[in-house]
């Protein structure tokens, strides 16, 4: 990676902070300079304006998670297995790296004005969306999951992880959020599994 | 079609065209029907320069007994249809296919297999009751398999485009032999996909599923077209000079393939509503990805009929 990607990444990961905790609107370039030390005028030579940092941000916190089942979509192990240690590293990146999971849920899904140029639909997080579909794909040609529509069962499984994350940022959960991986895993196992 | 008389006297005496002889074994005569609606100039080009001296279809002089018990050589025997070595299930002549079959080819210099039941067994393979129904490379004799000096070219397809029996006819003749693929079908028919060529590759980049019937849309995602995995040139040299499944709004059921027929040939199997196969020589990974990003974009012309 040139020097110069990882000061972008450096400014994406700061601005993921920043904008999950403010808000698209109310955090400003200014803002992202001064938590970076840098000049205002030096942030433009990495992004030309704020919208197009929130783009990168969201691809680049989905490829964090893409990567992740990316390796354990390439693992020996069965489609139990893999959901049972993808919640476990998604829920451990909700608590490594809240501003993550917080982006895609506060910024990405309440913000689709500022992402409707250039991230249509999947194309900002289409390396993470295809692992899913590998995953399903994968369960479903073994006869470990039951035959259904993608959509439904996409939703099944994001819908059970982004509203863990949700209820651990407003902080309700009543023990440490990896203590109820399994659980969570089993529910999405349930929904998907392959029964006679 | 003005075929050349033929006799015994005629097969003995030495021709400087090359002799065809067409056998049939267990098949639907479709091969036969295809040949016989081949381009007219052509057809006349192939009866100039080749002694069709036998097929079971059109009046000829001479009986397949006679030639059996001849000693007339054939240069190009080519078989339509399955072969197996039981009588009560098939037989010409008083004898099985694999008898009839294995007494020709000790005649002959070539060997084409012409069609996917020839070829392979195709559909004929699948009838329970008959495991020895087998395609003509698995039904050599084992004195036969060293004596050829060509390997059995195998024109696949269901059923094969004329062009291709003229074109492998005239390639072996003028050249004496040709490169064949793993599966023993010549390279140069075979190379490309049923893909190239198709009129509705548009619509495959983009993603959007036609209908059975329709000009529109590509016919890839729901109704089980198989042109993106299926070797053949159908969509470059089309039938009658015109048109092909793809063009007529049928999908490709994949006719020149090893595996042909297979089991719900107008459905895409899916898991969780996704292809279990992808287009050849792309990662499943690759092709997820690059497919959910082209659905993301709506080319409005794309979505409308072609001809208001």
């Amino acid at each position: 990676m040139s020097a110069k990607e990882e000061k972008k990444n450096t400014i994406i990961e700061n601005s993921l902070k920043l904008f999950s905790k403010n808000g698209f609107y109310n955090t400003t370039i200014p803002d992202i300079a001064k938590s970076m030390k840098m000049s205002v005028g030096n942030m433009y030579n990495y992004f030309k304006s704020k919208e197009e940092l929130a783009k990168y941000a969201i691809k680049y916190s989905t490829n964090v998670l893409a990567k992740e089942l990316k390796t354990i979509n390439q693992m020996d192990i069965n489609s139990k297995d893999k959901v049972y240690l993808f919640t476990r590293k998604y829920l451990e990146s909700v608590k490594k790296a809240p501003e993550v999971i917080e982006y895609f849920l506060r910024v990405y899904l309440s913000n689709r004005e500022v992402f409707q140029e250039g991230c249509e639909g999947f194309l900002c997080v289409s390396e993470f969306v295809t692992e899913v579909m590998i995953l399903l794909d994968d369960g479903a040609s073994n006869k470990e999951f039951r035959q259904q529509d993608f959509f439904p069962a996409f939703a099944l499984i994001m819908g059970a992880l982004g509203g863990f994350a949700f209820l651990s940022g407003e902080k309700v959960l009543e023990k440490d959020i990896l203590e109820y991986s399994d659980a969570v895993a089993e529910n999405i196992f349930r929904a998907l599994k392959y029964e006679e | 079609m003005q075929l050349q008389k033929t006799s015994l006297e005629h097969l003995n005496t030495k021709s400087k065209k090359p002799k065809v002889l067409w056998l049939q074994a267990i098949t639907c005569n479709g091969n036969t029907h295809s040949f016989l609606s081949a381009n007219d100039n052509r057809m006349k080009l192939f009866l100039n320069s080749f002694d069709l001296i036998y097929h079971p279809s059109i009046t000829t002089h001479t009986t397949i007994k006679e030639i059996l018990n001849s000693k007339v050589d054939i240069d190009f025997l080519l078989v339509e249809g399955a072969i197996t070595p039981q009588k009560e299930f098939f037989s010409i002549s008083g004898y099985t296919p694999y008898e009839i079959f294995n007494k020709l080819v000790k005649k002959s210099k070539y060997i084409i297999a012409v069609g996917s039941c020839a070829s392979y067994g195709g559909v004929h393979a699948k009838f329970e009751q008959n495991n020895q129904i087998k395609g003509l490379s698995d039904s050599l004799d084992s004195q036969n398999i060293y004596s050829l000096a060509h390997p059995v070219v195998n024109l696949t397809g269901c059923p094969v485009h004329p062009e291709w029996i003229f074109q492998t006819l005239f390639s072996l003749k003028d050249y004496g032999k040709i490169s064949l693929d793993e599966r023993g079908r010549p390279k140069e028919i075979y190379y490309g996909l049923a893909h190239h060529g198709c009129t509705r590759n548009e619509y495959f980049e983009w993603k959007i599923e036609g209908h059975f019937g329709k000009k529109e849309g590509c016919l890839f995602y729901e109704q089980g077209c198989r042109g993106p995995m299926t070797h053949s040139n159908c969509n470059k040299i089309l039938w009658n000079d015109v048109s092909t499944k793809t063009r007529a709004g049928m999908p490709c059921i994949g006719c020149t393939e090893f595996d042909f027929p297979r089991d719900n040939m107008l459905e895409t199997k899916k898991n969780i509503g996704i292809p279990a196969e992808v287009p050849l020589g792309i990662s499943k990974r690759a092709y997820l990805s690059i497919s959910g990003v082209a659905k993301t974009f709506k080319i409005d012309r794309l979505h409308k009929k072609l001809i208001d």
